[in-house]
């Protein structure tokens, strides 16, 4: 019954994200968590599901890594960078030949 | 008197006896038991829950507080993992929270349908996740490295001859120079960013060609995750599980595929990130086409 959750390679350890005895990154976990599962509509969770809960529950992890902000956000940006650079091939095509 | 409250962890098809035995030891959230609720053919994995830690006012308060968000989430996921591995399990988003057990098994029975429908989606399958990164300075190098930027440049040709149409003093004049080797370096970074981006792009097609169903992850927190470089891929997949060493296998010769380039596999985990019916294409076509037998905007032409 023991799942052995393997990493190829194991990551790094990144502070409070990898768990204390377990080699499952709080960060996938977190994806899978928050993001997926099967969303209803608990009598006591209504209004939880309306504020949303990724929303609310990244400002626990902002807070947590509150100094270095910049460096979040810049590196948040490359991915956005990486789509605008996909747009921005075209461009080329302008250049005369 | 304390308020309690029904947490609902996983929908499984097992037999409520033997999940309530695969529990055995598997404290829940707040260290609370694990039981198993049945009704209509279906075990909905629960623990009582104090409201004054799961109540409305105190989740918004609890789930800011990452030390409380971490220790609640690795124990639904202790739930679903060990339900998961005794039977084909549904798991269910984190903090979902009924008055008592007898609203739960409404649930079952309102939505049955629905669920039976989403356990045979996954049945016979796991969730495999695959994060990508790329290494900046390997996927600059390997084009014009600093000293090569010039000729970089150069062997752009056309594109160098389109940059000195507008410099009147020559290529010569040390502004003119200089210029143009800031460009030949913005033009590599944005080569080696799009490069990455095409090796993840090429890495998720052949694991979606072996995959039942993918789905991308947004990319996650550098700070959190503890990674360097560029994330260029955070993707789920849904394999058929009689094709695991094939997915497997697929992601070791991918991370070959380039220098620079570093492929993380993990799993098996509880299709998480195919519980929900893919809110997909069909979904979109259809509303797509309503609206345009419907409401025709100023913007349709003939």
């Amino acid at each position: 019954m023991d799942r052995v959750l393997t990493g190829v390679p194991v990551p790094p350890p990144g502070r409070s994200a990898v768990s204390r005895g377990e080699n499952i990154a709080l960060v996938d976990l977190l994806d899978r968590l928050l993001a997926g599962g099967v969303v209803i509509t608990g009598d006591i969770t209504i209004s939880i599901a309306d504020v949303d809960l990724v929303k609310i529950s990244l400002r626990a992890i902002i807070a947590s890594i509150r100094p270095e902000m910049d460096r979040i956000r810049g590196e948040e940006a490359t991915v956005t960078r990486l789509d605008e650079h996909r747009r921005s091939v075209p461009s080329r095509r302008e250049r005369p030949s | 008197m304390t308020e309690t409250g029904t947490y609902v962890y996983a929908i499984s098809r097992g037999r409520p006896d033997r999940m309530s035995e695969a529990m055995e030891g598997v404290g829940g959230v707040a260290g609370a038991q694990v039981r198993a609720v049945a009704h209509a053919g279906l075990t909905a994995l629960v623990s009582t829950v104090g409201l004054a830690e799961f109540g409305e006012d105190a989740l918004k308060r609890n789930l800011e507080n990452l030390d409380w968000l971490e220790s609640t989430a690795r124990a639904h996921h202790a739930v679903v993992d060990g339900t998961a591995a005794v039977a084909v399990t549904l798991p269910l988003r984190l903090v979902t929270v009924y008055r008592n057990d007898e609203r739960v098994r409404e649930v079952l029975s309102e939505r049955g349908e629905e669920f039976t429908e989403a356990l045979d989606r996954i049945t016979g399958r796991t969730e495999w996740g695959v994060k990508g990164y790329a290494d900046p300075a390997a996927f600059t190098s390997a084009g014009a490295g600093p000293g090569d930027a010039g000729r970089g440049d150069t062997a752009r040709g056309d594109t160098g001859r389109g940059d000195t149409r507008h410099g009147d003093t020559g290529a010569s004049s040390p502004g003119t120079a200089y210029l143009q080797r800031r460009r030949a370096q913005q033009r590599t970074d944005k080569d080696a960013r799009e490069e990455a981006a095409a090796c993840a792009d090429r890495i998720d097609y052949e694991l979606c060609e072996i995959a039942a169903t993918s789905r991308v992850h947004p990319p996650q927190d550098p700070q959190l995750s503890g990674h360097e470089g560029w994330m260029i891929l955070n993707a789920a997949y849904l394999v058929d599980d009689e094709r695991a060493e094939d997915f497997r296998a697929a992601v070791t010769r991918l991370s070959g595929l380039r220098a620079g380039l570093r492929l993380e596999l993990t799993g098996p985990w509880a299709p998480y990130s195919f519980a929900e019916e893919p809110t997909g294409e069909a979904a979109e076509t259809e509303a797509a086409e309503e609206g345009t037998e419907e409401e025709e905007g100023p913007w349709t032409g003939s």
